[in-house]
């Protein structure tokens, strides 16, 4: 692996039970994945598009370690860093019954790699909601008091907490209305400028991906169709279903 | 909204079931408090004078067949009652919580073994279960709490196992995995402060069944003994005398009904809760 690559993926395949499977049928396990592969330099944004049903979440499950049945290798440069992920819905993606205060500090409370003090995590918690652009007095309410863009916030803020070398963002604003969407994807932009942090960003939204990624794959029926610098892609598709996508978004012409 | 006090304030006001329950409980509470320091007569004192006598002024819940005071010996009853069902409450809840939890949470082998054999526990009726518990370690009011507490495991357990089946592969269990909580706190400062709820309006119907059953069985004869009696086993002494001196078999009995009541009705206000 080159020494400036956070990230590989080699041929993974991923499986799932097949809840449906009879206690005869052959088929105990359904593939989500076939063959996926990928490589991602440090500090870079990658953006994972693909319809509804692709395994884009199925990827990005299996990279942090969620999805365990798998074949393929998966190499990250830093051993000790878990990455972090934002998921698509913000609403069921915080433990309705803790305060937000202690939500972002549970990351450090659980470090293995250091013994916080309180007054450490008092500062980093500050740090973090500053990043984030959320007033301190936050820290008291519940997630059920916030709105979306509020809990997306804090969810990118529970990410950083430990500063993760890899932030992976599932879907991170399609719950959310068009305003917010901008400010969320703003406030990951600046977090990725001032940190250099990298970002596997997975998105509906081609124009959004074309704005904010550097490479892009498309994934179709849980296999990459096309993968590259994603100036390159948008300007040359090389796959029908590449264009086909890139034309249904209004970003080529017919 | 955020001020516990007013949330309080305005459940009471909208929530009836929460008063009535609350007033109800209370006062039972109250009576077994009360009795813990001073009964109006010595709840063992026998007096040949004054057996079976009705309601009087002198004795307010009348004698029994061997001239005891019924107010004071259903004083001391409600306590027994209510610390065998806080017993077994105690028992069916820690204990099932603690299998439920597991089970659900972990799934796969372990989880169809133990809920195969709580499904079998299940398959008896809680009182027939703790019959056979009590007719082998003996009567008692020790045994028969921890016969209704076996008893009551299985319920618990299936409750709190569905909750967790539920919770498992909620997003935030996921999300604080990734970030290294262990199973261990998953399980118990995670998930469980989410099921709260379901978890005390329960407890409260167990409080009842618990009653009921206490009543139940020492009606069959087993549980607590001579001379101190619980209100189950008052009931079945007074039942010969029902004609005679119905007092006798109404007023412990009142005071069963309104324990179930209040605990009912405490258990509907919590699960109204707003
Ligand atoms: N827990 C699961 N059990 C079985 N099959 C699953 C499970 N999760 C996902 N799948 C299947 O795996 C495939 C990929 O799903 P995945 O959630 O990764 O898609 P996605 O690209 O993220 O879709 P979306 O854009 O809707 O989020 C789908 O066919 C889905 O039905
Ligand atoms: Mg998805």
């Amino acid at each position: 692996m080159n020494e400036n690559t956070v990230l590989e993926v080699e041929n993974l395949n991923v499986f799932y039970k097949n809840n449906k499977s009879s206690l005869f049928s052959q088929n105990k396990k359904i593939q989500a994945l076939f063959d996926v592969s990928l490589s991602m330099e440090e500090g870079e944004v990658l953006a994972i598009a693909g319809e509804s049903g692709s395994g884009k979440s199925t990827l990005a499950r299996t990279i942090v370690g969620i999805n365990r049945d798998y074949t393929g290798r998966i190499t990250k440069k830093y051993e000790n860093d878990t990455p972090q992920m934002v998921f698509q819905d913000p609403y069921s993606s915080l433990n309705p019954a803790k305060k937000i205060g202690w939500l972002l500090k549970e990351p450090l409370r659980v470090d293995r790699n250091k013994k916080w003090t309180a007054t450490e995590m008092d500062i980093r918690v500050k740090e973090i909601m500053e990043e984030i652009e959320l007033p301190m007095s936050m820290l008291e309410r519940s997630p059920a008091q916030l709105s979306g863009g509020q809990r997306q916030r804090i969810c990118i803020g529970i990410a950083l907490m430990r500063s993760p070398k890899l932030l992976i963002a599932d879907e991170p604003v399609s719950a959310l209305d068009v305003t917010i969407q901008a400010q969320i994807l703003e406030l990951l932009e600046n977090l990725h400028k001032k940190h250099g942090i990298s970002i596997i960003f997975i998105s509906h939204d081609l124009r959004v991906v074309y704005k904010i990624s550097d490479h892009v794959m498309i994934m179709k029926d849980g296999r990459v169709v096309e993968y590259g610098k994603t100036r390159d892609v948008y300007l040359n598709p090389q796959h029908e279903y590449t264009s086909q996508l890139l034309k249904a978004a209004g970003i080529i012409q017919e | 909204m955020s001020n516990p006090g007013k949330a309080f304030k305005r459940n009471i006001r909208e929530n009836p079931y929460l008063l009535a329950g609350m007033i109800i409980t209370a006062l039972i509470l109250l009576m077994i408090l009360v009795g813990i320091f001073w009964t109006p007569y010595d709840p063992t004192q026998m007096n040949s004078a004054e057996k079976l006598q009705g309601i009087s002024l002198r004795h307010i819940m009348g004698t029994d067949n061997m001239g005891r005071d019924v107010f004071s010996r259903v004083m001391y009853g409600s306590r027994i009652t209510l610390l065998i069902a806080i017993g077994t409450v105690a028992i069916g809840t820690i204990v099932g919580t603690a299998i439920g939890a597991v089970t659900g949470y972990f799934g796969g082998m372990m989880d169809e073994i133990l809920m195969r054999i709580i499904d079998a526990l299940f398959a008896f009726p809680s009182i027939l279960l703790a019959l056979v518990i009590v007719s082998v370690f003996g009567t008692g009011w020790i045994q028969l709490l921890v016969a209704l507490g076996i008893a009551f495991v299985p319920s618990y357990a299936r409750i709190v196992r569905g909750e967790f089946l539920r919770c498992r592969n909620m997003d935030y269990v996921e999300n604080a995995r990734l970030q290294g909580v262990s199973d261990l706190r998953m399980i118990f400062v995670h998930i469980l402060p989410n099921i709260k709820g379901v978890l005390a309006s329960s407890i409260l119907i167990g409080f009842n069944n618990a009653v009921l059953a206490e009543a139940g069985l020492s009606y069959l004869g087993v549980g607590s003994q001579p001379p101190y009696a619980s209100l189950g086993k008052m009931l079945s002494d007074a039942q010969q005398y029902m004609f005679t001196t119905p007092s006798y078999v109404l007023c412990p009995g009142i005071v069963i009904v309104l324990m179930v009541l209040g605990f009912a009705f405490l258990g509907e206000g919590i699960s109204r809760w707003k």
